[in-house]
């Protein structure tokens, strides 16, 4: 497939190109505005039917090691403390100690402070821009409301890549966004991602969380992944996990297909995460079908495709048992989180 | 005319509500006669799976109320039973083959057995536990407490109703949870009381009933690493050594099969199978 002029463009000019001058609230109106609004009806009822595909047996067994290789296993609670981060760690480390061969989760997903605690407690299991390993990823800019000024939200993201984290997940300024101040939107993602380079020059990988579901629309959702992909991020996340509904078949779906014309359009891949309200491995899989129907197979690796979860891995773990063992498990034989 | 009559299809009862086999089958339940009586759901290992998870996650609500609390909800059942006596009898009259009088002796027996096991709720554990004598300053005391989710296979012959309530009642008192697999052959009376239960004050997922084959069914409980206790009373025409081995896998408390007319007869034996003791230590208040 040839692509456009735009695949030779740096990534700010092409960002320029498509909108037709700066990026100031009018000239982004007018492009995302421009973008063909979605038929939700149509949206939904792909999902529903890519929901029901059943996947059995080995095709089973290999999507559920995908899964655990796609996770990032999370924990964002107030309560959080060192030891429950250095748990988490030793449960991404080892996920099921009945069978060593269970495959390690992609990364750890703390608050910026519990990066320092995450990266010591991973040791030489941490992928610290190789890829192998286990990647630290640190919660920033406000998270989850997002609600603070721009010098704050930057200093969040720099303390977090100063302290060893190997990806941020920002969110963006849904007020703003709503509000219809789309540059000011653009600005602080193009300022984060900038925050993002560490003191050797290279790059914490950057997720945008667009919180779908304080976005109302699907229209919306489509417009602020253009948004954010416009503006620099590396992966597109759904949701912060704070707010009902968290991630969703159809959010998810849309999603993907912004990721797949922006493939078409500049052979540049992006990743996508839906975050939130992902618990059994039934719903995993039925993502997994999603983004293999939409963008390829090829998107299926932990560069390009994650959960955000904390309770999905022992769901996930439970089925593994199941099909190794031939019965059924319980959660006696997983740890509690 | 002649009216087309409409026969009822008997559905599962997990976790409060009544799903259709998630596999879609279903087997035709006959009379003694071999006459079609109704379509009842052919429950699979993936519906005993569901009706595990219903009941575990049922366990704490049921386990935690008050003993007089969970007295009075299963004497409640038995008001119940008592209103539904006609559908009942109905029901025990076509399946079985008997006759009325045999019917309405059953479902009395069955009502009586309910209230014996309800009375049992807030005393068994005066007669089960002790105050032990210990030799220094401490109260030392031993209590029962509930295994968890029981799984059990209800007796397969004779009386449906009265030996499907033998076999759940004692389990329901201290506690536990139950997932029960029906007479294969009779399970009208099984889905009844099911609907009986729904609308009574028994939590969803305390009792879930599957009916269909219990050879095909019990082998997954039997080894379902969440299940507590195994209950073969009427897995007497399966390979219930099998079942056994595979319950020991998972250290699970079995009671072996019954037969003959005293089969799940009501004993205090039959609560206190599903218990656990727990002994605890304490200081004495030094006044």
């Amino acid at each position: 497939m040839t692509h456009s002029p735009l695949a030779t463009y740096q990534p700010e000019q092409r960002a320029l190109a498509l909108i037709g001058g700066e990026a100031t609230d009018a000239n982004l109106r007018r492009y995302l505005h421009g973008i063909p609004g979605i038929d939700a009806v149509g949206l939904e009822a792909r999902a529903a039917d890519l929901g029901t595909r059943s996947i059995k047996t080995s095709s089973k067994r290999w999507a559920i090691d995908t899964i655990i290789g796609l996770i990032d296993l999370t924990t964002l609670e107030g309560a959080d403390t060192p030891g429950k981060v250095r748990s988490l760690v030793a449960k991404a480390l080892v996920p099921d100690p009945s069978d060593p061969g269970t495959p390690r989760v992609a990364a750890v997903c703390v608050y910026g402070d519990m990066v320092g605690t995450a990266v010591t407690a991973l040791g030489s299991a941490h992928a610290a821009g190789g890829t192998e390993g286990i990647n630290v990823a640190a919660v920033a800019t406000a998270f989850p409301s997002g609600r603070a000024s721009l010098a704050i939200k930057l200093a969040d993201v720099r303390d977090s890549v100063a302290a060893g984290a190997d990806e941020i997940d920002m969110v963006i300024d849904r007020g703003a966004f709503l509000a219809g101040r789309f540059g000011q939107v653009y600005e602080e993602i193009v300022a984060v991602k900038d925050a993002c380079r560490r003191a050797d020059g290279s790059m914490a990988h950057l997720k945008v969380i667009l919180e779908t579901g304080e976005l109302n629309t699907y229209d919306n959702v489509r417009r602020a992944s253009w948004l954010a992909i416009l503006a620099g991020g590396d992966f597109i996340k759904t949701s912060t996990g704070k707010v009902a509904p968290a991630a969703t078949l159809p959010v998810t779906l849309s999603m993907l297909e912004v990721v797949r014309d922006w493939h078409r359009l500049t052979g540049v891949r992006i990743g996508v995460k839906p975050a939130g309200g992902i618990r059994t491995s039934k719903d995993a899989i039925k993502y997994l079908v999603t983004v293999a129907e939409t963008v390829g197979e090829e998107w299926l690796t932990p560069h390009l495709f994650r959960f955000g979860a904390s309770s999905l891995l022992n769901d996930v773990l439970l089925q593994r048992q199941k099909m190794t063992t031939g019965h059924y498990s319980g959660p006696d034989y997983v740890t509690i989180d | 005319m002649n009216r087309l009559a409409i026969p009822k299809t008997y559905k599962l009862y997990i976790g409060g509500k009544f799903p259709r086999s998630e596999s879609g089958r279903v087997y035709e339940v006959l009379s003694h006669q071999g006459d079609f009586l109704a379509n009842a759901a052919k429950g699979s290992r993936k519906d005993a799976r569901d009706a595990v998870v219903a009941a575990r996650s049922a366990l704490g609500g049921w386990a935690g109320a008050t003993a007089y609390n969970r007295g009075q909800v299963l004497y409640r059942i038995a008001e119940l039973l008592e209103g539904r006596r006609a559908q009942f009898i109905d029901e025990i009259e076509s399946c079985e083959g008997v006759n009325a009088a045999a019917a309405s002796a059953q479902i009395d027996e069955a009502i009586d057995r309910w209230v014996w096991y309800a009375g049992w709720a807030d005393k068994y554990v005066q007669v089960a536990g002790n105050a032990n004598p210990v030799s220094g300053p401490f109260f030392n005391l031993s209590v029962p407490e509930p295994t968890g989710v029981v799984a059990i296979i209800a007796p397969q012959g004779g009386e449906s109703l009265l030996g499907l309530v033998s076999a759940i009642a004692p389990a329901l008192v201290a506690g536990n949870t139950v997932v029960v697999v029906a007479n294969e052959l009779a399970p009208l009376s099984a889905i009844s009381l099911g609907e009986v239960l729904a609308t009574s004050d028994v939590p969803g997922g305390v009792v879930n009933i599957v009916s269909g084959s219990p050879a095909e069914i019990a082998p997954w409980l039997a080894s379902h690493a969440d299940v507590n206790a195994l209950d073969l009373v009427g897995a007497g025409d399966l390979d219930w050594v099998e079942l056994q081995i595979s319950a020991a896998e998972t250290l699970k408390r079995v009671l072996p099969p019954e037969s003959g007319a005293d089969a799940a007869a009501p004993a205090l034996s039959r609560i206190l199978a599903f218990t656990e003791l727990k002994t605890v230590w304490h200081t004495k208040a030094i006044l």
